[in-house]
């Protein structure tokens, strides 16, 4: 008797692998349409992106056109200027700080960091949200108990109070931060949202076919909620790397912080040797920081109020 | 019902329980204590600071403290401020959250009510340039880096223009041959506050069923003198300058506060709004022939107003502890500068106190706000 494959078993003529490529494909473009209607999400977009390519830019200015000497972000310094902070100039285009560093490589030298902050945090919190909703949505009872009761704790608790005890108990650097908040956040308001989705898929019919089917636990876990929860998981990425950027600049706005340079610690600078409220002519030294904060943020948070266009049926217009 | 309360007030135990633990945990595990504050001053010894620790019950082990707070807690005694020595927890903080919840507790209320009107109206004229545009700026104002926001309003208002103070709680100068002290004056301010938001309340439901003509000359009589009554009573009294000084300061906070959090409500009541708005009982009443705008706010609004509401009591207990950031840029004496300061300072007592004041409020809202959604929507009930 010749062996019976998958394939052959469900009557399929072509890989199983092709299909699920063909169905994630149709349905991206089907999302982005969606997505594209809009407005708001595409000018997130287009802000994402043009941090991308400051992101991108930093390395490669660094590389080629700057002097590492002048225009390092952490150490460098300009000594053909006798005093620092300088003004705008063709040299240094957002001038320099107080300690002589070049503000416009500072500038995006933070991108850097802010993308790669926000962005770990919010995959550790999805991680943590997905897996634990949909745990504790499956199998209720005293895992559900236990993880919503902590998920009320850890709402109760100020963030940014508990951080600031943190700080004295973990050195944080950029990926402890990360994985600190996305902790935070995964097991609290995020978990009870996704849990309550992860209960209204549980229901559905195909769950219950699958069991008939034979499914194990693990797999209908795996292969039918957690998928069906990723939708909605992704949404709220968007606004986790709203708030982690945001706590960072708010830690290290406090001076709490230990990292080499950020956009929080550069308003930090500014804050601490006193130009803050100075006049107009130090505007430059914490102007680009608190927007490009303010404009990161607000385009993860478009992307995220967009999406929820998308994922949630419920808002749809037809 | 009453069933469903004696249940949850029995996790809420458990909760506060685990929440204490966990807090004591991360404040008791912080490297050094209190004491190392005057580790550079050279009166202090290291015996003095030797004998400070034994005051404080420092040299005892964590899980005798812990206990011996969470009896104390029990009883209502907070314990002795560290840092404040030898105030209470429990003074310090009744003295400082009043003026924590007359600031944000306004800017609460102000920033759901604009937030309700805005989304109603985003929800209603979906699709179009003003709901894009108002979108775009309430999420840069809700996602704006606040200390960074207040600091610009504060150059600006405050330095620049000298419309408003820069900050603080009142003027030094103006207080220094004042009558009264500081307390006595913000204490009577809140009273008044709430005895008119009670009134206006009162009026506002009072007058609900005349018809729209004569309501709408009579609400404004009625607000008229609801709030014109006490501005002249302060006025004439003899520290209404010293009123005045406080709640001119006050302005900004309450500004910047209101500012950065109406989005949220916003956002939520489009939400919600649209989803109420696909409902059968809206084209029932637009089939009826009522006005767009009696549909608007009568049929649909009041239907999506629900979860917004429990939004809001939820989100009333963080008034204690949300403005962390807020007072800090404006050096308000409330209770986020003062979880700061305990919590930088390791008054462990202080900042136990403080986050467990939190705490309480946070879980009863919760309770406060699964009871009334019963009553709200008689679609809900528990067993």
């Amino acid at each position: 008797m010749a062996e019976i494959t998958k394939s052959q078993l469900s009557g399929l003529t072509e890989p199983i692998w092709r299909i699920r490529l063909r169905l994630l494909r149709r349905s991206f473009i089907e999302n982005w349409r969606l997505f594209r209607e809009y407005p708001i999400g595409m000018i997130g977009l287009g802000i994402i992106a043009v941090f991308g390519l400051m992101a991108v830019a930093h390395p490669i200015l660094m590389e080629y056109v700057w002097e590492p000497r002048v225009y390092d972000p952490v150490i460098g310094y300009d000594i053909s200027i006798l005093a620092h902070p300088s003004q705008p100039s063709s040299t240094h285009i957002l001038g320099t700080d107080p300690l002589g560093r070049d503000v416009l490589s500072q500038l995006l030298y933070g991108t850097r960091f802010g993308f790669s902050l926000g962005i770990s945090a919010a995959l550790v919190s999805v991680i943590v949200s997905t897996s634990i909703g949909a745990l504790s949505a499956y199998y209720g009872g005293i895992v559900d108990v236990f993880f919503m009761r902590l998920a009320d704790v850890v709402i109760m608790l100020p963030f940014i109070a508990i951080l600031i005890v943190l700080s004295a108990l973990i050195e944080f650097n950029g990926l402890s931060l990360a994985l600190v908040y996305g902790i935070l956040v995964g097991f609290g308001g995020q978990t009870i949202v996704i849990k309550s989705q992860a209960l209204s898929i549980k229901v559905k019919p195909y769950i219950e076919a699958a069991r008939a089917a034979g499914g194990s636990d693990g797999h209908i876990i795996f292969t039918h909620l957690i998928p069906n929860l990723m939708p909605l998981s992704f949404l709220y990425m968007m606004f986790t790397v709203t708030g982690a950027v945001f706590a960072e600049a708010a830690l290290s706005f406090f001076g709490l912080l230990n990292i080499r340079m950020s956009w929080g610690i550069m308003i930090n600078t500014a804050q601490a040797a006193g130009y803050l409220l100075a006049g107009p002519e130090y505007l430059h030294l914490m102007l680009p920081a608190g927007l490009a904060i303010t404009m990161l943020c607000s385009s993860f948070y478009m992307v995220g109020r967009a999406l929820d266009e998308v994922v949630n049926p419920r808002l749809r217009q037809r | 019902m009453g069933n469903y309360i004696l249940r949850r007030l029995f996790q809420i135990i458990l909760t506060l329980v685990i929440f204490q633990t966990l807090l004591f945990l991360i404040l008791d595990a912080q490297p050094g204590d209190i004491t190392l504050q005057y580790l550079t001053d050279p009166r202090v010894t290291p015996e003095i600071r030797d004998q400070m620790r034994i005051a404080l019950g420092l040299n005892k082990p964590p899980i005798e403290r812990y206990l011996q707070w969470l009896r104390n807690f029990t009883t209502g005694n907070l314990g002795i401020s560290f840092s404040h020595y030898p105030r209470p927890v429990l003074d310090i903080i009744l003295e400082r959250a009043p003026r924590t919840i007359v600031l944000f507790l306004t800017s609460t209320l102000v920033s759901f009510f604009v937030g309700f009107v805005l989304g109603k109206q985003l929800a209603w004229r979906r699709g179009g340039s003003f709901e894009y545009s108002m979108t775009m700026v309430g999420v840069v104002l809700y996602t704006i880096f606040t200390p960074w926001f207040a600091l610009i309003l504060i150059y600006l208002l405050g330095l620049r223009l000298g419309w408003l103070p820069v900050g603080k709680f009142l003027d030094p100068i103006l207080w220094r041959d004042a009558p009264v002290d500081a307390n006595y004056v913000f204490a009577r301010l809140g009273f008044t506050g709430f005895v008119l938001g009670v009134l206006v309340a009162f009026m506002w439901l009072s007058t609900a069923g005349l018809s729209p003509v004569r309501r709408r000359s009579l609400r404004i009589v009625g607000l008229l003198v609801i709030i014109g009554t006490p501005l002249g009573l302060w006025a004439l009294s003899d520290v209404g300058y010293l009123a005045g000084d406080m709640l001119e300061h006050m302005i900004l906070p309450v500004a910047v506060a209101t500012l950065v959090s109406f989005a949220g409500t916003m956002l939520m009541m489009r939400n919600t709004m649209l989803e109420t708005l696909r409902e059968d009982f809206v084209m029932a009443s637009r089939a009826k022939g009522l006005s767009e705008a009696e549909v608007r706010d009568k049929h649909a609004a009041r239907n999506a107003f629900l979860p917004v509401f429990t939004n809001l009591i939820i989100s009333i207990p963080f008034v204690l502890s949300g403005g962390i950031i807020t007072e800090t840029v404006f050096s308000w004496p409330g209770m986020g500068l003062t979880l700061l300061q305990a919590v930088q300072n390791e008054d462990i007592p202080l900042a136990m106190g403080a986050m467990t004041c939190v705490g309480v409020l946070a879980l009863f809202a919760h309770l406060f706000a699964d009871v009334t959604y019963a009553f709200l929507d008689p679609r809900i009930r528990y067993q």
